[in-house]
């Protein structure tokens, strides 16, 4: 397989790049974390350094602590970042409400997202959070990656930013929490030139596109996730970063119908691989999981005991389809009624997997329940094939975007302007015919808008002509 | 060209255009891929769980890569991930990922790596005795939960995140460094209706809510907000327009029509909804992702409200592993939580997990008509011995 990118990766070395010696890294021992306080009372911040799960603020005070030990010199913003945001979170809590303010426009030259603007409303108490705004990074595909890379984030980060992150935000951009507005351009600048990296979306754009992990390390993708969800976000950048749109609009990239990364919940426009021909079956080990040889489900109930495995009651009885049987002592596989619900696959890894003519199902319009309740993808494209360049997929993309952004009002999302224009509407712009396989079931109500187009004779009528068949 | 240490780097304040690199996109991920994941990328036979938290994955042509998975914390310090990266260095030949639930994976190409890697992860814990790296989050267990940013960083929310988040999974660790239950379990939290984490297909979601109708800020309204924009965010036209006594624009709220979704506060600062008492965290269950037997399903609200009780959330806690252990002791082996509320009924559902019905549990927005029953098919529980005594006490 053929991997370029688009153009060439600069190879990022972190002892090249570096801002901070090995000195300033290790700058504190364990006794001094142990005797840390943080300047600010934190009673219940305290309190979570407690139990098993990893402690943020455990984690928060090592920041704390390599920031009161760095020189003056090594950070462009205030020291304190860290400490006064726990003492602002400490004030939260006490009082049961948020102490950020509402917005705030700031961003970089050229751009309408990436950066999402935030003050503290308690600037007197915590100066050096009184700017905390966000700086989204566009991730890697399916999020690998070396240490080099992130060691010259952190330092950036650390060194023109609070040192806080998120890995990864809900949407899968790299999060860096707290900065100044005076150091939003130098870390676009940085993070351009030196590290040949640019920001992901916020606002009414495309925002960042995210994959599972596919092929990279698992054996039932049948997309290239990974290679889509690039050459998408790269070929669409102009949309990522420059609001045209109503609102947001997702790409998310399943590589089969498990949905690792939640398209069909969370994405205006869910791709998620299937196939077309049949499920391979491997009869041996067929027998290898009936006679225990193969833990069921790959070892996953391996933490109970329940009892030996029974193909019967575990596989084919949990068919959705019920188009499974054994026959002399053999899997058979009814394909046709199949609907790929990959349970057996899952269920017996070895012995079954997906066809090897595999595409993409096209499904639109998910979303959170703002503003008219959640949303669900629609079925919409049964099958396609998906090969780069990824053309035929491109044009789909298109066709949505020469209607939603021309027709959608202000905050709207995709999946609320098929409900309100229709799903024929939908049809129309794709210029696909319906199926059945878009309901669940047909419309209970009769209540059809019929255009005129679709009625013999059309709908203008003479009511004299009626008048001399029907007095009054 | 090695990272700046200028206080405006390569930018020049003068010249902002000066250079700009623009449409960069992200880098290319194949680069950041071990050798055994370049090698084998498309040809992975199968995997297996070793243990909790522990995969191997085995290529066609016999190679294995080992991943070791790590619960964390999505909200991380630069500090950590220098951690992250130090074990990446020394056991992984300095490559690593993250899973989108927030886990981190470390991967190596032996059995014998992978027994060092594990050693050296379960040996790290925070000063004041916190895991760092907890192995787990596989199989039919609880993995991490995903989640917003609460007070942390957002001006919106109706809860706190992180901490919930921390206590909700201190309760949960054993499901995290288990595979005990009928199926996997995903939770997930976010706090305010807007949902950033977009927890509404989750077997359970923890969701911030605010309960109290905005208060106008007639002061600033006019200066600050589209009157507008502001009246049409509202999803049930409770907005209309006013003035006040001295002749300032603003808007006037019908309350009984407000369902505190806090859009209008989206669009217009003099509209704040947060309120100590009011916001609340509601428990929703029974949602799914994946298509593995049934369709995917929305998560049901199960819980209306239970108090922001800081930082432990101790009512959050107990309710999430009521459901948990009632679903683990009564499932059948493959069935999510909401397949099995539906197999074994609703009614049930509440019954078992001992938690109350109340008529905030009813739908009463637009589609609520899609979850009326119209059946005589129901089991008799508590809950409807107390309709039938209470229409008997009318005719008496």
């Amino acid at each position: 397989m053929a991997f370029e990118p688009n153009e060439e990766q600069k190879v990022l070395k972190y002892d090249e790049l570096r801002i901070y010696s090995d000195e300033e890294l290790n700058n504190y021992t364990d006794e001094e974390l142990k005797e840390f306080k943080c300047k600010h009372d934190i009673p219940d911040m305290d309190e979570l350094e407690k139990g098993p799960w990893p402690s943020f603020v455990a984690d928060c005070k090592r920041e704390a602590l390599h920031r009161r030990n760095l020189a003056d010199d090594r950070m462009m913003i205030d020291r304190d970042v860290v400490e006064d945001m726990l003492g602002q979170l400490q004030v939260s809590f006490d009082e049961g409400e948020t102490h950020w303010k509402h917005g705030g426009i700031v961003g970089v030259f050229g751009y309408g997202g990436g950066v999402i603007g935030r003050y503290s409303d308690l600037q007197e108490r915590f100066p050096s959070i009184a700017h905390f705004h966000t700086m989204r990074i566009n991730q890697p595909a399916s999020k690998f990656y070396s240490s080099d890379y992130l060691r010259c984030v952190c330092d950036l980060w650390e060194y023109r930013g609070s040192g806080l992150m998120n890995l990864h935000g809900s949407t899968g951009d790299i999060i860096c929490i707290g900065t100044f507005t005076e150091q939003l351009e130098p870390i676009f600048y940085e993070l351009g030139h030196v590290l040949q990296q640019d920001l992901g979306g916020s606002g009414s754009n495309l925002r960042t596109p995210a994959c599972c992990i596919g092929k990279a390390r698992c054996e039932w993708s049948c997309i290239d996730t990974q290679a889509m969800c690039y050459e998408l976000t790269h070929y669409y950048q102009d949309e990522l970063h420059r609001p045209a749109f109503p609102y947001k609009f997702k790409f998310k990239f399943d590589g089969c119908p498990n949905g690792c990364v939640a398209s069909i919940a969370r994405s205006d426009m869910s791709f998620i691989g299937t196939w077309k021909d049949d499920i391979r079956i491997d009869q041996e080990a067929v027998q290898a999981y009936i006679g225990g040889e193969f833990a069921p489900n790959a070892g996953a109930h391996a933490g109970k005991d329940w009892g030996k495995f029974d193909i019967e009651k575990e596989v084919v009885n949990l068919c959705p389809t019920n188009c499974m049987w054994m026959e002399d002592g053999k899997l058979m596989i009814d394909n046709k009624e199949c609907t790929r619900c990959m349970h057996c696959i899952n269920t017996m890894p070895r012995a079954l997997k997906p066809g090897v003519e595999t595409g993409v199902s096209i499904l639109f319009g998910a979303k959170a329940p703002i503003l008219d309740g959640a949303q669900m993808s629609l079925l919409t494209i049964p099958f396609m094939k998906c090969e780069p360049p990824y053309d035929n997929i491109k044009e789909v993309v298109e066709k949505i975007w020469e209607w939603w952004p021309e027709e959608g009002k202000n905050r709207e999302r995709l999946g609320e302007l098929i409900q309100r224009q229709g799903v024929a509407k939908l049809l129309k712009v794709l210029g696909i015919p319906p199926m059945p396989q878009m309901v669940t079931e047909p419309r209970s109500n009769p209540y059809i808008f019929w255009k005129e187009e679709d009625v013999p004779g059309g709908w203008d009528r003479d009511i004299n002509d009626y008048r001399s068949r029907h007095a009054i | 060209m090695a990272l700046s240490t200028e206080r405006l780097g390569l930018y020049n304040p003068d010249k902002p255009m000066e250079n700009r690199l623009t449409d960069l996109g992200p880098r290319h991920f194949w680069q950041y891929f071990p050798p055994v994941i370049q090698n084998n990328y498309g040809k992975w036979d199968y995997h297996d769980i070793l243990e909790p938290g522990v995969l191997v994955h085995v290529a066609e042509n016999g190679d294995k890569v080992f991943t070791v998975r790590c619960g964390g914390c999505r909200f991380m310090t630069v500090e950590n991930i220098r951690e992250i990266c130090d074990i990446a260095d020394k056991h992984c030949d300095g490559y690593l990922r993250f899973t989108t639930r927030n886990n981190i994976e470390f991967m190596v190409d032996s059995q014998d790596k992978m027994e060092a890697l594990k050693k050296d992860l379960e040996s790290r814990k925070h000063v004041s005795g916190s895991y760092k790296f907890p192995i787990g989050g596989t199989g039919a267990g609880v993995t991490n939960i995903v989640h917003t940013q609460g007070y942390i960083h957002c001006h919106t929310p109706a809860t706190d995140a992180s901490s919930m988040v921390k206590a909700v999974m201190d309760d949960l660790f054993d499901y995290f460094q288990g595979m005990t239950l009928p199926a996997q379990v995903r939770v997930s939290m976010a706090c305010c209706l807007n949902m950033c984490g977009a927890v509404h297909c989750s077997d359970i979601a923890l969701l911030g809510y605010h309960r109290k109708p905005p208060i106008i800020d007639n002061e600033v309204l006019d200066q600050y907000c589209e009157i507008p924009l502001v009246i049409a965010a509202c999803p049930t036209a409770a907005i209309s327009p006013t003035k006040t006594e001295d002749g300032k624009k603003t808007v006037k709220i019908k309350n009984e029509r407000c369902m505190f979704c806090g859009n209008c506060y989206t669009m217009c600062m003099a509209l704040p909804l947060s309120d100590y008492e009011g916001d609340c965290v509601t428990v929703l269950a029974g949602g799914k992702i994946s298509n593995r037997i049934s369709p995917p399903k929305f998560s049901k609200v199960v819980v209306p409200a239970l108090p922001n009780n800081f930082p432990r959330f101790p009512e959050v806690c107990a309710d999430v592993k009521k459901i948990i252990e009632t679903y683990a002791s009564d499932a059948n082996k493959y069935e999510r939580i909401g397949d099995w509320a539906e197999r074994i009924g609703w009614e049930k559902f509440f019954e078992k997990c001992d938690l109350p019905f109340s008529e905030h549990l009813i739908d009463d927005y637009r589609l609520q008509y899609d979850t009326y029953r119209t059946s005589t098919q129901f089991k008799y529980t508590e809950a409807s011995w107390a309709v039938s005594k209470a229409a008997e006490a009318l005719s008496e």
